[in-house]
């Protein structure tokens, strides 16, 4: 039995396999019955409507259902029910679950629990590893993995996609650039585990040094609800701004990425131009997704 | 001369635990770890910064009619390393250990992360690696590196 907890849980051939898998499947060559009859017990303690509909769709596709459990509100966890128990009674229900929740820990807490495969879809500041596997996937769409230079820009402090994505990167020897506006720079444990795993990660403070050395550039999106006044927000987020202006001299190949939503870090008129990939990334959530199903319940 | 002086400074326990070469300083934490507190029964003898080796200084404790068990003393290597552990019967010393810390901590440390799936009352104790970089919580992944002793639990 395959949980998908953590990125980091996966070696390089095991990605390289499952980005082969999606491409299959986005070539249009899967069996639409091939997850007929079995059941995907879809269980988000948050809300997060994209990344759930983009499994239930991916469920869908598989020829499979999806059960959930309705609003956290209407549920036995407004009772005081443990995850422990909500898990072990929902894995007696489905085929795997796929989990959303706010604590950090919750989806390994889960597999311990889970009689069947656990998808981890986002616990709290912690993993989310379909979100690395589907930039994985963008990024080789448009170039090869091995060796690129990837721009992390935005909240790296509590930006998990982007720690994420960089550690992953670090199995095809990627040269990581940060830019963190304010106090949101990129914790030093991050950049340690990633200097350990063999990574060159520099630390920049302007987007203009460096913008034309990037084979991508990976944008995040500040949360308002981290700065204490609106004033103070706006300072910081107009600091890493990306405009056509910016995108001037930058590599042909080069490619914008944002896991969305975006507020307005990427200006809209970057959006016809053809370094912007952020839309072709959010539809990879689904042949991405169908993998993964695919892997756990196939 | 230092001999007995250390000797005036604690006495011989019959049947018990004598836990020497602690960490000056520690000797407190060491009896938060161990859960005995000011309310509970045990007769204790402590001694602090006691001269050790050349200029060094060490914390002696010595419990009572109470013999201590591996994940004990495993707390105990986390705050100091250099421990030693002898059981006493009969005041005789009938068993004689280091501390050593093992690979993996259960249920010994709380995550500092407040966020953290442990830090709630699902049914799980915590569990943290012994890594070169610190302890690190096998659930939520973060570190922790400084101040142990106030993350024991
Ligand atoms: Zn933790």
């Amino acid at each position: 039995m395959r949980h998908i907890i953590s990125i980091r849980e996966f070696e390089k051939e095991e990605i390289d396999a499952l980005l082969d898998s999606a491409g299959t499947i986005d070539a249009g060559r899967y069996d639409r019955t091939a997850l007929a009859d079995r059941i995907l017990g879809v269980l988000f303690f948050e809300p997060s409507t994209r990344t759930r509909m983009s499994f239930e769709a991916a469920m869908a596709r598989l020829g499979g259902r999806s059960i959930d459990m309705g609003g956290v509100e209407a549920s036995s966890v407004s009772k005081g029910e443990t995850l422990a128990d909500t898990i072990r009674v929902v894995s007696g229900y489905a085929d795997a679950i796929v989990l959303r929740h706010p604590r950090e820990g919750a989806a390994r807490l889960a597999a311990e629990f889970s009689s069947v495969p656990v998808l981890n879809a986002g616990d709290g500041a912690g993993q989310h590893p379909s979100q690395t596997l589907i930039d994985l996937y963008t990024i080789r769409q448009a170039m090869p993995l091995d060796g690129i230079d990837v721009g992390l820009l935005g909240d790296l402090r509590y930006g998990r996609t982007a720690h994420s994505l960089a550690y992953a990167l670090a199995e095809y020897n990627a040269t990581i650039h940060t830019l963190a506006p304010g106090s949101l720079e990129m914790p030093q444990n991050v950049i340690e585990g990633l200097r350990d795993a063999g990574v060159e990660v520099v630390v920049h403070t302007d987007i203009t040094e460096f913008a034309h050395t990037l084979d991508v550039m990976y944008v995040t999106r500040i949360q308002r609800e981290r700065f204490p006044d609106t004033a103070s927000y706006y300072a910081v987020a107009s600091s890493y701004r990306v405009t056509p202006e910016l995108l001037e001299g930058v590599r042909e190949r080069m490619i914008v990425l944002h896991p969305l939503p975006r507020v307005d870090e990427i200006d809209s008129r970057v959006d016809t131009l053809p370094h912007a990939r952020y839309f072709e990334q959010a539809r990879n959530g689904i042949p991405i997704r169908m993998a993964l199903l695919m892997e756990v319940m196939g | 001369m230092t001999g007995n002086r250390r000797t005036l400074q604690i006495s011989p326990i019959r049947n018990g635990t004598v836990i020497d070469h602690i960490t000056a300083g520690e000797a407190f934490n060491v009896l938060r770890i161990l859960g005995i507190t000011g309310t509970t029964h045990e007769i204790l003898s402590i001694a602090t910064n006691v001269a050790s080796g050349k200029a060094g200084k060490k914390d002696i404790v010595k419990i009572e009619n109470r013999e201590l068990c591996k994940e004990e003393v495993d707390r105990i290597a986390l705050i100091a390393p250099n421990a030693t552990i002898n059981i006493i019967r009969d005041y005789l010393v009938f068993d004689k250990k280091g501390v050593e810390i093992p690979d993996v901590l259960y249920g010994v440390i709380r995550c500092p992360n407040p966020g953290c799936i442990t830090n709630t009352n699902e049914p799980v104790r915590s569990r943290f690696e012994v890594t070169a970089k610190g302890l690190h919580c096998t659930y939520c992944e973060w570190y922790l590196t400084e101040d142990i002793a106030g993350h024991i639990i």
